[in-house]
């Protein structure tokens, strides 16, 4: 089935089989290998992506659904190539990946939550990653990362508006 | 884990969706996809054919339909989440939403879809029973009103009529009084399904007595159930109050045993929880202007 979506701000045709799920058109069909399949059936979250502006479960989603919708990966998240975004710099500040199987999952949830809350308080933030399994890193630094993320976020913002911008 | 090959259909109506599911036996309604994307995964459901009806405006909308708050089957867990009308009006299915999965799972997964599997740990099922709503099918052009009671009958196992779709789901409107709502529940990880919950509802008088509670319990036994703690009404809900409430409500309560919890954990665990739910419920309904 043909189904034309945008991804990481590119509009692309798929051509699949409705069996086919979101994540593993984005792997197999787009060469997207950043979102990562974990359990494939809903528990880990290594797959999410953002969909319209909210975190989903790319393996919970079939490619034939996402037809007309907006998804960002974690290749569309940093602003260059080579560069890293405010949220994926501060992981690597706080330590908050270590084999990084879970960390673009983490770093869409992250993204998603903080694109509607800039000052989450910490139960947020372990709310928002609250389908996310990280196996080694531990969920503290993955907080500290995020509420990292948010300051900075918030800071920048700050001097964006000082500057008349 | 992959899904063995099925067809895929949206249907641009609520009748075409009914024709297509009434046609071909082995047609499934394809709503959120949070349970029936893994039962496709893991082979536990082989449809030929899915039929999406989240894109279907005639079943998005949450209003009051006179007879109370009507969700519609396409309408999202995290859409419903934050609903003003559901916070006003049923307090109770507000207090539970957030417990249901994680914000990615509430993003896609729908209230109607919830219903339609019948988990017997489902929140929403949960709710639903407590405050006795209406579940509403559409099947070979007839409607089939259902109590929750009536539908819940096992494990994931209702009275949804062959080939039906679950159309909307409808919640009764607060009473009056000052109503307070309360949800707890126990699971391996936050908002994860749960092993034991409870729900209640009360409604208090100007001084804070009790007019009238409402308890619920699931994820203990087959399917989720109301219980009576009509005893409280006239009290002022104090902690032996409640205490005594729970214990002669769960006297007879059946609950199960697997591999999470024993059924000794599940029954203590449910008192607890009903205990706390309740209180909730008072501190929440004291809150409220008298
Ligand atoms: C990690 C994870 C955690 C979860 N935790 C919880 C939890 O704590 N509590 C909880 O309650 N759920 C939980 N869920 C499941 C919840 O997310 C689902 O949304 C819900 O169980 C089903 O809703 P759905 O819209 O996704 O339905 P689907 O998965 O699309 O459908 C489920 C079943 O219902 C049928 N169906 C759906 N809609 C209709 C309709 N309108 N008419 C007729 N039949 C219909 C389908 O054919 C299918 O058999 C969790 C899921 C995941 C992946
Ligand atoms: S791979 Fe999708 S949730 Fe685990
Ligand atoms: S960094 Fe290894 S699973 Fe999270």
């Amino acid at each position: 089935m043909k189904t034309n979506l945008t991804v990481n701000g590119q509009q692309v045709q798929i051509d699949v089989e409705p069996r086919v799920t979101l994540l593993d058109a984005l792997r197999d069909e787009l060469g997207l290998k950043g979102t990562h399949a974990g359990c494939e059936h809903g528990v880990c979250g290594a797959c999410t992506v953002e969909i319209d502006g909210e975190a989903v479960r790319s393996c919970l989603i079939l490619g034939v659904q996402c037809d007309g919708t907006e998804v960002t990966t974690i290749e569309g998240v940093a602003p260059a190539p080579g560069e890293m975004d405010i949220i994926q710099d501060s992981f690597c500040a706080t330590h908050g990946l270590q084999c990084g199987y879970c960390t673009p999952g983490m770093i869409l949830a992250a993204k998603t939550l903080l694109a509607k809350n800039r000052d989450p308080s910490d139960e947020e933030i372990r709310e928002a990653i609250s389908g996310n399994i990280c196996r080694c890193t531990g969920y503290g630094q993955i907080v500290e990362a995020v509420r990292l993320a948010a300051r900075r976020l918030r800071e920048s913002n700050a001097a964006a508006v000082e500057a008349g911008q | 884990m992959k899904a063995a090959p099925f067809n895929y259909l949206r249907p641009a109506s609520v009748t075409e969706a009914c024709e297509a599911l009434a046609d071909d036996a082995e047609a499934r309604v394809l709503a959120g996809g949070q349970t029936l994307v893994p039962m496709l995964a893991m082979r536990l459901a082989r449809p030929s054919l899915l039929v999406d009806i989240t894109r279907l405006d005639e079943l998005g909308a949450i209003e009051d339909s006179g007879e109370g708050i009507a969700i519609g089957a396409a309408v999202r867990q995290a859409v419903a989440l934050r609903s003003d009308l559901i916070a006003r009006e049923v307090p109770l299915l507000a207090a539970a939403l957030p417990n249901v999965g994680h914000p990615p799972t509430r993003a896609r997964g729908t209230v109607g879809g919830s219903v339609a599997h019948g988990d017997p740990s489902a929140e929403i099922a949960l709710a639903a029973t407590i405050l006795d709503a209406r579940i509403v099918f559409l099947a070979d052009g007839e409607e089939e009103v259902m109590t929750p009671e009536d539908f819940f009958i096992g494990p994931t196992v209702t009275m949804a009529p062959m080939g039906g779709l679950l159309t909307r789901v409808i919640f009764p409107k607060r009473p009056s009084g000052r109503v307070g709502a309360g949800f707890r529940e126990v699971a391996s990880r936050r908002s994860d399904y749960a092993f034991a919950s409870a729900g209640a509802q009360v409604v208090l008088d100007a001084e804070g007595k009790c007019i009238e509670a409402l308890l619920g319990i699931g994820a203990v036994g087959d399917v989720p159930v109301a219980v009576d703690v009509s005893g409280l009404a006239g009290t002022g809900l104090g902690e032996k109050d409640i205490q005594d409430a729970v214990e002669t409500a769960l006297e007879d309560l059946e609950c199960v045993e697997d591999l999470h919890a024993t059924a000794s954990y599940r029954r203590r665990a449910a008192a607890r929880l009903a205990g706390q739910a309740l209180e909730d419920a008072r501190v929440a309904a004291m809150g409220e202007a008298a």
